[in-house]
C-alpha cells in the first residue's frame, strides 16, 4: 500500500460520483489518472485491503425487515445450537460473543410478520429464549477508517 | 458487517431498480464509464441509470457509493459491541453524540428487555486492541458521565455464519 492507494482508501469511502467518466472526475482530485485508479481499486479488491467498491445498500429501505437477536445458549449445547440456528436461511449473520448473552445473529426476510416467525421456529427447535432486538433509531452507520 | 447488512429487496421495488441492486450486488463494474456498462447490460439508457441511482441515493435506498476497506487488514482487528443503559429522557440526545465519535461505526436505539437485557444503545467501537477498545469505551462513559446507567463491552469471539446480500421474491 503506498501513498496513492491511502489516498484512495481515505477520499474514496463516499460520494463516488455518478455521471458518465466517475474515476476521470475522481483521479483528476486525486493527482491520478482515470486508468491508474482503476487498476489500484481492482488490485485493492483482488488483495483483500477492499472488501467491496460499489453502492451500499440500506437494506430496511428497499423493503425488508432485519433485527438483532441474542440468546443465552449453554457451553455444552453451543455447537448444536449453532448449527439449528444457522440452518435458517433468513440467519444472515451469527457471532459466538464473550458474554453471558453468547449468540447475537441478524435476521433478514421480506416482512415484519416473517422476522416474528422465523423467531418462534429459532426458540421453538432451540427450546431457548430469543431476545428480539430491532432497532428503534439510527444515529450513525458508517465508520471512515483513515489509514 | 464491515461489508453492509444483508438485503431483502421486496418485490414490489421497480424493476429498473431491483435489476439494478442484483446487477451491482458484488459492485460496480471496473470500467471508466461504469453506469454506460450497467446501461448496456440491463438494456437501458445510461441516464436511466444515472437517475435511478440518483434517487436511490435522494430515498436513501444506498448509503453511499465508494471503497469499504476491510478493517482487519487496515490494523482494526478488535471491535467491540459497546452497549448502554441510557435514561430515556436522555436516549434522543445520547446517541447522536455516541455515534458522532469516530472510532464508532454503528450506533442504535434497541429495546431493554428486562430482566434479561438492560441495554438501549448500542455503539460498535473499532481499535488495533482489546485494550485500545476498552480505553475507547472509557471515554465513552466519560463523555455521558451519569447520562449512563451501565455498560459492558461484548467482543466476538467468533464468526458462526456471514452471508451476503439476498434478493427475495
Amino acid at each position: 500500500m503506498d501513498a496513492l492507494d491511502r489516498r484512495i482508501i481515505n477520499e474514496l469511502q463516499g460520494d463516488f460520483p455518478v455521471c458518465e467518466q466517475p474515476f476521470r472526475a475522481v483521479a483528476e482530485q486525486l493527482g491520478s489518472t482515470e486508468s491508474e485508479l482503476i487498476t489500484r481499486i481492482g488490485c485493492m479488491l483482488d488483495d483483500g485491503l477492499l472488501t467491496r467498491f460499489g453502492p451500499l445498500f440500506h437494506a430496511e429501505q428497499m423493503g425488508g425487515a432485519l433485527s438483532l437477536c441474542a440468546m443465552h445458549v449453554p457451553h455444552e449445547h453451543f455447537e448444536t445450537v449453532a448449527k439449528i440456528v444457522n440452518a435458517f436461511p433468513e440467519v444472515a449473520h451469527n457471532y459466538q460473543r464473550d458474554h453471558h448473552m453468547n449468540m447475537w445473529f441478524v435476521l433478514a426476510t421480506e416482512t415484519p410478520e416473517a422476522l416474528q416467525s422465523a423467531i418462534d421456529r429459532i426458540s421453538q427447535s432451540t427450546g431457548l429464549t430469543v431476545l428480539n432486538l430491532p432497532k428503534i433509531e439510527e444515529f450513525y452507520v458508517g465508520l471512515h477508517f483513515e489509514v | 458487517m464491515n461489508s453492509g447488512n444483508p438485503l431483502c429487496v421486496a418485490e414490489s421495488l421497480p424493476d429498473l431498480d431491483r435489476r439494478l441492486v442484483l446487477a451491482t450486488q458484488t459492485g460496480l463494474p471496473l470500467d471508466a464509464r461504469p453506469y454506460h456498462w450497467l446501461a448496456s447490460e440491463l438494456g437501458v439508457t445510461p441516464e436511466q441509470v444515472m437517475e435511478r441511482i440518483n434517487a436511490m441515493l435522494a430515498d436513501g435506498r444506498i448509503r453511499r457509493i465508494g471503497v469499504v476497506p476491510n478493517h482487519y487488514r487496515l490494523g482494526y482487528t478488535a471491535n467491540g459491541m459497546s452497549v448502554w443503559d441510557i435514561p430515556d429522557e436522555f436516549i434522543g440526545a445520547v446517541g447522536p453524540e455516541v455515534g458522532k465519535l469516530d472510532f464508532v461505526s454503528h450506533c442504535y436505539h434497541r429495546p431493554r428487555v428486562p430482566p434479561d437485557w438492560p441495554y438501549n444503545l448500542f455503539a460498535m467501537v473499532h481499535g488495533r486492541s482489546r485494550p485500545e477498545v476498552a480505553a475507547l469505551v472509557e471515554r465513552i462513559a466519560g463523555l455521558l458521565g451519569a447520562r449512563q446507567r451501565g455498560h459492558d463491552i461484548l467482543f466476538s469471539s467468533r464468526i458462526l455464519k456471514k452471508t451476503g446480500l439476498r434478493l427475495g421474491g
